[in-house]
């Protein structure tokens, strides 16, 4: 689509001798503010004529009728400024209940203001007004949405959010996935799906560019990713996308995922519960496109040239993550005892080695994984069994194994399958599982609860059979216990037994032995989570630059910089792993040359500043309150009982003020002093 | 004895375990020289759980555990 800013001339100025050229357009729509003789006008047409500033054109629009007759306008062409982007400026709403399908204009300000993905789709999820609804009623909306940089020719320029109400913590959802999924909708033509309603049977949405249709799945409900995906593939072509859910998202399981490419998920929070809910099995997305027009092409290639040569070189883009995936974190964060073992009663597990990222690719890996346009290629394709799949990342690794006590990764791979399969979040299924196996430790629960497979630490069998039964939903634990390690310790009166921060579950770094990712876990706005402000990076890794993981001092600041940026980088259609080699200048400068902004560094963090508070005002909408900023109390008064980080407790009493101070909150909420600052009032 | 742990890529014909006499090495570059690790390709370096640079001592009980440029998730 080529947007060109012409002036409309009066119709009766005429001039026969002026060489005119006649452009049919298909749509001529006013994308700006315009005064009385000057206009910018949208031409969608796809491959527009080379046009010289000042020569006269006539525009017939064909969408434009008067008095029967299918006007020309004469214009002159004013073509100062390049006005290509890399949004199509363009969404889909599905209503499910209506049965309808609308194409809608995406304002490009607004786009702008918050980026893309997770920032646009909270914004629009707040405006419409989603905050108060019942999370798995008809009302809420499912925002499927990707950023500027989605599909185009940029390094990891493929993901997208889902966006919604989460079922699980009542409170805003994002949940990021690669794959190929999001760079497909870009193609088709859109910038996001909005989900809305409910049908009255099971469908599944088939997008080719502007064919569109909503399609019975009566036949797909009940089956699980790799075949789901199978099917639609068969029917839609081969280079279709499958995004679905599996049988949690099904039966609204509030650890329910949801899945694309059958091996990437967006696995937090439950949005696969809102799916189901909604009686959606899947979205095929295909297109004829493959290439995404950017503001500036020759500025974009320069940029993205740098951004290249610094992830090859850096040395966990460039070296670590392609060879051990993220797997290799196991033996770190155990050696620091900082790894939570046992449903965290203790932080050191003596057999992390054989789960372990050196591990996995001595016994199991085959090859790289790789998600649209990455030079990287954390994901690890394994042998499991014979068979080729996708295998687990860090977070599964630890949360099945030393959160379980399980040592064996033959285990741990295959519940890690079935949470693929079943469209189970992976943080969250096995570190119910661990809930679980405290309460059979502790006597809440007994063997006959356990339909033959006991709850015990250590037990390989249970971890990937009561996957199973989450998954499936087919005995009554594996159902309570699929609604969430909250949900299931306090129906035996225990709450302070799940591991989690707003009823969603802490992956797998004690923040006892590493302050600032307690900080992280504290005021996530979806609950218990790392990636939205990585404070592994200086504090584990050493990156950008090396902070003491004990020390309190500073990490207010470096959490609120770590969750700004982050904010941008999931908003644009990136992959965060970039940040390891990528700082905001990078980032800013990859969206002014894809979109046309203008954003310096400290104009880049203002808008991710803005996405994290646009998301805690969804939330106080929700209902929220400040007390909601916490750690579980394990975390909080229990020090580490053992290994390198024994004693260590967290000091989120000292830290919490200060972040708040630094944001600019009172009692966890923004003032409006800061709402002000942010063009959030 | 001091216990060295080594991970990813430098167990590469290391092995993953070994076990030096104190004696002979008092600081951690001592150990890296030994096994013939380059600086640069430490990234991390953890004296019983700590953060720590070359420089730093060692005793003996101790354990080193040893890391090239690795990533997370």
């Amino acid at each position: 689509m080529r947007r060109i800013k012409i002036s409309k001339n009066d119709e009766s100025t005429i001039h026969k001798h002026l060489k005119a050229l006649i452009i049919e357009v298909d749509k001529f729509r006013v994308a700006f503010p315009q005064t009385e003789t000057d206009r910018w006008v949208v031409l969608e047409t796809e491959r527009p004529p080379a046009l010289e500033r000042d020569c006269m054109i006539f525009v017939r629009p064909k969408n434009v009728h008067h008095k029967g007759r299918n006007p020309c306008f004469l214009c002159t062409v004013q073509k100062e400024e390049r006005m290509t982007t890399s949004y199509n400026l363009k969404m889909l709403r599905v209503n499910l209940t209506e049965k309808s399908i609308k194409t809608e204009i995406l304002d490009e300000a607004l786009a702008k203001k918050f980026i893309g993905g997770r920032g646009l789709g909270t914004k629009i999820l707040y405006d419409e007004g989603v905050a108060k609804v019942d999370a798995l009623s008809p009302a809420n909306k499912l925002v499927f949405i990707n950023g500027p940089l989605t599909g185009c020719n940029v390094p990891t320029g493929g993901r997208y959010m889902v966006v919604t109400k989460s079922p699980l913590t009542g409170m805003i959802a994002s949940s990021n996935s690669g794959g190929v999924w999001g760079a497909r909708l870009k193609y088709a033509g859109y910038d996001a799906v909005i989900v809305e309603g409910k049908a009255d049977a099971p469908v599944y949405l088939s997008i080719h560019d502007e064919k569109v249709e909503l399609l019975p799945a009566g036949d797909l409900w009940g089956k699980e990713s790799t075949n789901v995906e199978e099917i639609l593939k068969e029917k839609h072509g081969k280079e279709a996308s499958v995004l679905n859910i599996g049988p949690a998202g099904e039966q609204m399981f509030e650890l329910a995922c949801i899945m694309n490419e059958a091996d990437r998920a967006a696995g937090r929070s439950g949005v696969g519960a809102v799916m189901g809910s909604k009686l959606l099995k899947a979205i095929v997305c295909s297109s004829t496109r493959t290439v995404i027009e950017p503001f500036d092409k020759e500025k974009l290639r320069e940029v993205v040239t740098e951004s290249l040569r610094k992830i090859r070189e850096n040395g966990v883009t460039g070296q670590g993550l392609p060879t051990y995936g993220t797997a290799v974190l196991v033996n770190i964060v155990n050696n620091i005892g900082s790894f939570p073992t046992r449903n965290w009663q203790e932080s050191y597990f003596a057999d992390a080695d054989k789960t372990s990222g050196e591990t996995l690719k001595e016994k199991y890996l085959v090859k790289q994984g790789y998600c649209h346009r990455c030079p990287i290629g954390c994901g690890r394709v394994i042998n499991m069994n014979g068979k080729t799949v996708g295998g687990p990342e860090y977070e599964p690794i630890w949360a099945y194994g030393a959160n379980c006590g399980v040592e064996d990764l033959e285990a741990i791979n295959e519940a890690n399958y079935w949470c693929n399969e079943l469209g189970l979040d992976a943080i969250g299924a096995p570190t119910t599982i661990a809930a679980a196996m405290e309460l059979y430790q502790k006597g809440y629960l007994k063997e006959e609860d356990c339909d033959g497979v006991p709850l015990v630490w250590g037990s390989a069998k249970a971890i990937v059979e009561w996957t199973k039964h989450m998954g499936y939903g087919d005995n009554k634990l594996g159902r309570l216990m699929a609604s969430g390690s909250y949900r299931l310790c306090d129906h035996y009166g225990v709450p302070e037994f799940s591991m989690s921060v707003k009823k969603q579950e802490m992956p797998a770094y004690d923040a006892r032995g590493i302050q600032g990712i307690g900080i992280t876990y504290a005021t996530s706005n979806r609950g218990g989570c790392h990636v939205r402000g990585y404070m592994i990076s200086p504090e584990v890794l050493g990156l950008p630059e090396p902070l003491n993981r004990l020390a309190t001092e500073g990490k207010a600041t470096w959490t609120k910089i770590f969750q700004d940026l982050t904010a941008v980088i999931d908003s644009s259609g990136m992959c965060l792993f970039t940040s390891f080699a990528l700082g905001a200048p990078d980032y800013a400068a990859l969206l002014n040359a894809a979109t046309g902004t203008n954003y310096d560094v400290e104009g880049v963090l203002k808008v991710g500043e803005r996405i994290y508070n646009i998301e805690r005002l969804f939330n106080k909408e929700a209902g929220m309150v400040a007390g909601d900023d916490t750690l579980p109390k394990r975390i909080l008064e229990e020090p580490i009982p053992s290994g390198p980080s024994k004693g260590e407790i967290s000091k989120l009493n000292i830290t919490l003020p200060q972040y708040y101070e630094v944001r600019g909150w009172v009692d966890a909420f923004p003032t409006e002093a800061t709402l002000k600052r942010l063009d959030l009032l | 004895m001091i216990e060295i742990r080594l991970f990813a890529t430098l167990r590469e014909n290391r092995g993953k375990i070994l076990f030096f006499e104190p004696e002979n090495f008092p600081d951690a570059n001592s150990i890296l020289m030994k096994l013939d690790i380059p600086a640069s390709d430490v990234a991390i370096l953890l004296i019983n759980g700590m953060h720590s640079k070359p420089q730093d001592s060692v005793k003996d009980g101790d354990v080193i555990a040893l890391f090239p440029p690795v990533g997370g998730g």
